[in-house]
C-alpha cells in the first residue's frame, strides 16, 4: 500500500530527526548535536553536576569558548576585574575537570560562541544546536534547530545530551525582492521586528524564505537569523542551499572526502517540502527596505532611517503609551521627528550580530580614506581571533585606525557590557548590536541598534546619519 | 524541587509591557559564578539611584511590597536575554507567580524550572488586576489551575500538564530525564556523531 507523506516544513524535518523517546503526558525528549558553552551561564550548571555526581555524557558535542566577561584589551595583560577573572578561570577549570574543549582566554581559536561555532564548521545543516544564549538561533542560517537555553537545561544537555521541548509554532517569513544600495541583512531583520513586535513570534520558530533570502550570503544570513530572538521566537532558520555548501565546505569540523558528499546529500533532503504548509506567514518587499534604526528601549521600537517617530498621543492602549512614553523619556527623544542628524558619542561595531569578516570589511570600505568625527569614540571588536587575523591580512586595522576607531581584542564588549566596554550614563550610541534596552550598554547609556553601514556613517558625521548620502 | 503548593498574596503591581531580563537583573551582576544572593539586584537599575540608594518611588521599594508573592507585569514579560539569573532573583526576593498576559518562551520554561509560576490572563482580568484597589489579594491554585481575583471571580489559567506534574510534586525534570538513558543510548548508537569537538 502506497503512503501518503504529508509535506513538511524544515521546522519539522529538524524536530523529528531528533526526537529520541515521547511519553504521554509529557513534553519530547529531543537530542542535541551541538552544545556550545560559555562562562556565564555554565558555572552553575557545572556546580549542579558535581552536586549531583554526574559526568558530562558526551564531551565530543560540547565547545566551549570566553566570550561575554572577557576584556577586548591586552590579552598579555591580567584582567583587572577579579570577579569575571574568576569566572573566567572557572570555565577553563570546569571544562578541564568534566573533559571539554575549551578556547579559553589565551585560545587562538577564542570569540564570541555564535561566531566561532560556524567559523570551524561545527555548526552543520541539520543539527540541533542550543547555548546558554539566547542568540543561539544565529546556527539557523545553516538550517540548524539553534535556539538559546537557561542554565538548568545547560545542565541537562551536559548530563543527557538531550532536552525536553514542546513544539513550536512554524513561521514563514518571505523576503522577495532586491535589496537596495545602503540596505543590508540587518534591516531586513530590524524591518521585520518593527512590523511583528518584540513579541510577534513568541512560541514559533520562524524560516526565512524568498530571493532576498536566498541571495545573502552565509555571514548575511547569520546577522538575519541571530535577530530571531528580538522577534520573540526562540530560532530562525534558512534551509541550507549551495551557498551553504560551499561555506562549510574545508572547514576544520566539517566533513571530508565521500562522507562530504553524503553529507550535502542528506543536507539538500532538508529543504520545505512543497506544498508544506505554516502556523503564520509574513511577507516583506526587499525592494521596498530601507535603512533601519532602533529609537526606543526594545528592539521593535525602530523605524526606517528617515521616518518620524511616533508620537505617544497616537498610541490608544494606556499601556503601550505608557511603554512608549516611559522609552521616549529614557532616550531624551521626543515624538514626531526623524532621527537623523541626532549627535552621538559612540559607535560600536561588533557583537554576535556584526561582528564577521564581511561585516568589517563594509565598515571599513565607506570608513577608508575618511576620519570619524573627533567627539565620536569608535570601537571596532572582531568576533573571534580568527576574523581577527583575517582582518588583519586585509589591511583592515590600518584602516580602522587611520579614521580614529579603537581596534580591539575579540568578545561580546559592549554589547552586553559586562566586560567593563560600556556607555556612561546619558551617552548615545549607533550599535550594530542587537539590544536597546535600557542599561545594556552601561546604566543610563542609550542604544541606537543599526546596520555596520549605519554605523559607520554616523560615526564620521557625529550625528545618526543615511549612509546613502556618503555612498 | 520543593513542591509547589497553593496560596494567597498581594501583589506587586508593574504596569509596563516587555519587561526584558535585562531589567530584571542588568548584565554586570552575572559575573557570579553562583546562584545565591541575586533577590538583591533584582531590578537593580530601576531600585537604586546612582548612588546605590533605594529609589522610594519605585514599587519594589515600598513598604507595602514586602512580603508580597505575586508579581503583577505587562505583556511579553520576561523577553530578551537566556539568563536564568531572572527567575533566581525573582523567587529569592519572594516571588512565587508573575501574572502577565504573555511571557517570553526562554523566560517561561526557566520560570517553571525554578518554581516560579508565569500565570498568563486575558486582557480583561488582566485589567481588572491592575484596577484592584492596593492590599487586595489573588489566590492561586495550581493542581486546579485556577486564579481568584480581588472580586472573588474564578478564572482558569494553562499550564501543560507535564509542568504542572513537575510543580506539584516536587519532581526534578534531570531526575527524569536520566530515567530514560536507554533510549538515549539507543538514539546514540542509531545516529553517528556528526562532529567530534575534541579532535
Amino acid at each position: 500500500m502506497p503512503r501518503t507523506i504529508m509535506p513538511r516544513t524544515i521546522i519539522e524535518k529538524l524536530w523529528d530527526n531528533h526526537v529520541v523517546h515521547e511519553l504521554p503526558g509529557a513534553p519530547s525528549l529531543l537530542f542535541i548535536d551541538l552544545h556550545l558553552v560559555h562562562e556565564v551561564t555554565s558555572p552553575q550548571a557545572f556546580q549542579g553536576l558535581r552536586e549531583r555526581g554526574l559526568k558530562v555524557r558526551r564531551p565530543d558535542l560540547h565547545i566551549a569558548t570566553a566570550d561575554h566577561s572577557i576584556p577586548t584589551s591586552d590579552r598579555s595583560l591580567p584582567i583587572v576585574d577579579p570577579i569575571a577573572a574568576n569566572q573566567l578561570a572557572q570555565l577553563e577549570a570546569n571544562c578541564k575537570e568534566f573533559g571539554i574543549r575549551c578556547l579559553g582566554v589565551h585560545s587562538d581559536q577564542q570569540g564570541i560562541v555564535h561566531v566561532i561555532g560556524p567559523e570551524l564548521g561545527l555548526t552543520q545543516p541539520g543539527m540541533t544546536v542550543v547555548c546558554g544564549d539566547s542568540h543561539t538561533a544565529t546556527h539557523g542560517a545553516f538550517g540548524a534547530l539553534a535556539f538559546g537555553i537557561g542554565t538548568s537545561e545547560v545542565e541537562q544537555v551536559l548530563a543527557t545530551q538531550c532536552l525536553l521541548q514542546r513544539k513550536s509554532k512554524s513561521f514563514q517569513v518571505q523576503v522577495e525582492g532586491t535589496l537596495k544600495a545602503g540596505v543590508s541583512a540587518k534591516d531586513i531583520i530590524l524591518a521585520l521586528i518593527a512590523r511583528i513586535g518584540i513579541g510577534g513570534g513568541t512560541a514559533s520558530v520562524f524560516e526565512f524564505t524568498g530571493s532576498a533570502i536566498r541571495a545573502l550570503s552565509m555571514e548575511e544570513r547569520m546577522t538575519v537569523c541571530n535577530m530571531s530572538i528580538e522577534g520573540g521566537a526562540r530560532a530562525g532558520l534558512i534551509a541550507p542551499d549551495d551557498t551553504t555548501f560551499e561555506y562549510l565546505a574545508g572547514r576544520p569540523h566539517a566533513p571530508k572526502g565521500a562522507a562530504w558528499d553524503s553529507a550535502v546529500a542528506r543536507w539538500r533532503e532538508l529543504a520545505t517540502d512543497p506544498g508544506a504548509t505554516y502556523d503564520r506567514t509574513v511577507t516583506i518587499d526587499a525592494d521596498a527596505l530601507e535603512p533601519m534604526i532602533t529609537y526606543g528601549t526594545n528592539p521593535g521600537m525602530g523605524v526606517s532611517i528617515n521616518e518620524a517617530l511616533p508620537k505617544p498621543s497616537e498610541v490608544s492602549d494606556p499601556m503601550a503609551r505608557e511603554s512608549i512614553t516611559k522609552a521616549l523619556a529614557y532616550m531624551g527623544l521626543e515624538g514626531g521627528k526623524p532621527l537623523v542628524g541626532h549627535p552621538i558619542d559612540v559607535v560600536f561595531i561588533g557583537s554576535c550580530t556584526n561582528s564577521r569578516i564581511s561585516d568589517l570589511r563594509t565598515a571599513a570600505g565607506l570608513l577608508k580614506g575618511r576620519k570619524v568625527n573627533p567627539k565620536v569614540r569608535v570601537m571596532v571588536v572582531p568576533g573571534s581571533q580568527e576574523v581577527k587575523r583575517q582582518a588583519i591580512a586585509e589591511g583592515l586595522p590600518e584602516i580602522f585606525r587611520a579614521a580614529g576607531c579603537e581596534w580591539r581584542e575579540p568578545g561580546c564588549s559592549m554589547c552586553i557590557a559586562m566586560n567593563g566596554d560600556q556607555l556612561t550614563p546619558g551617552q548615545y550610541s549607533v550599535s550594530t548590536s542587537n539590544r536597546n534596552f535600557e542599561g545594556r550598554q552601561g546604566k543610563g547609556g542609550r542604544t541606537f541598534l543599526a546596520s555596520p553601514l549605519t554605523a559607520a556613517a554616523s560615526a564620521i558625521t557625529g550625528v545618526v546619519t543615511d549612509v546613502r548620502t556618503l555612498l | 524541587m520543593k513542591p509547589f503548593t497553593n496560596f494567597e498574596s498581594r501583589m506587586v503591581p508593574l504596569p509596563l509591557n516587555n519587561i526584558d531580563t535585562d531589567q530584571i537583573i542588568p548584565a554586570r551582576f552575572l559575573k557570579t559564578t553562583s546562584k545565591q544572593g541575586l533577590d538583591k539586584q533584582l531590578f537593580n537599575d530601576w531600585r537604586y539611584d546612582a548612588a546605590g540608594n533605594p529609589n522610594p518611588e519605585f514599587i519594589i521599594n515600598k513598604p507595602e511590597s514586602q512580603g508580597v508573592q505575586v508579581l503583577l507585569a505587562g505583556d511579553n514579560f520576561g523577553c530578551g536575554s537566556s539568563r536564568e539569573h531572572a527567575p533566581w532573583a525573582l523567587t529569592q526576593w519572594g516571588f512565587r507567580a508573575v501574572i502577565s498576559t504573555s511571557f517570553a518562551d526562554i523566560f517561561k520554561q526557566n520560570s517553571l524550572k525554578n518554581s516560579l509560576l508565569p500565570i498568563e490572563v486575558a486582557a480583561d482580568v488582566h485589567a481588572e488586576l491592575f484596577a484592584a484597589p492596593a492590599g487586595a489579594t489573588v489566590k492561586i491554585d495550581l493542581p486546579n489551575q485556577t486564579l481568584t481575583t480581588p472580586s472573588g471571580r474564578v478564572v482558569t489559567f494553562p499550564v501543560d500538564e507535564f509542568s504542572k506534574h513537575c510543580l506539584v510534586k516536587g519532581v526534578d525534570e534531570l531526575g527524569y530525564i536520566l530515567e530514560q538513558s536507554p533510549e538515549i543510548a539507543a538514539y546514540e548508537a542509531a545516529h553517528p556523531a556528526l562532529i567530534n569537538a575534541l579532535a
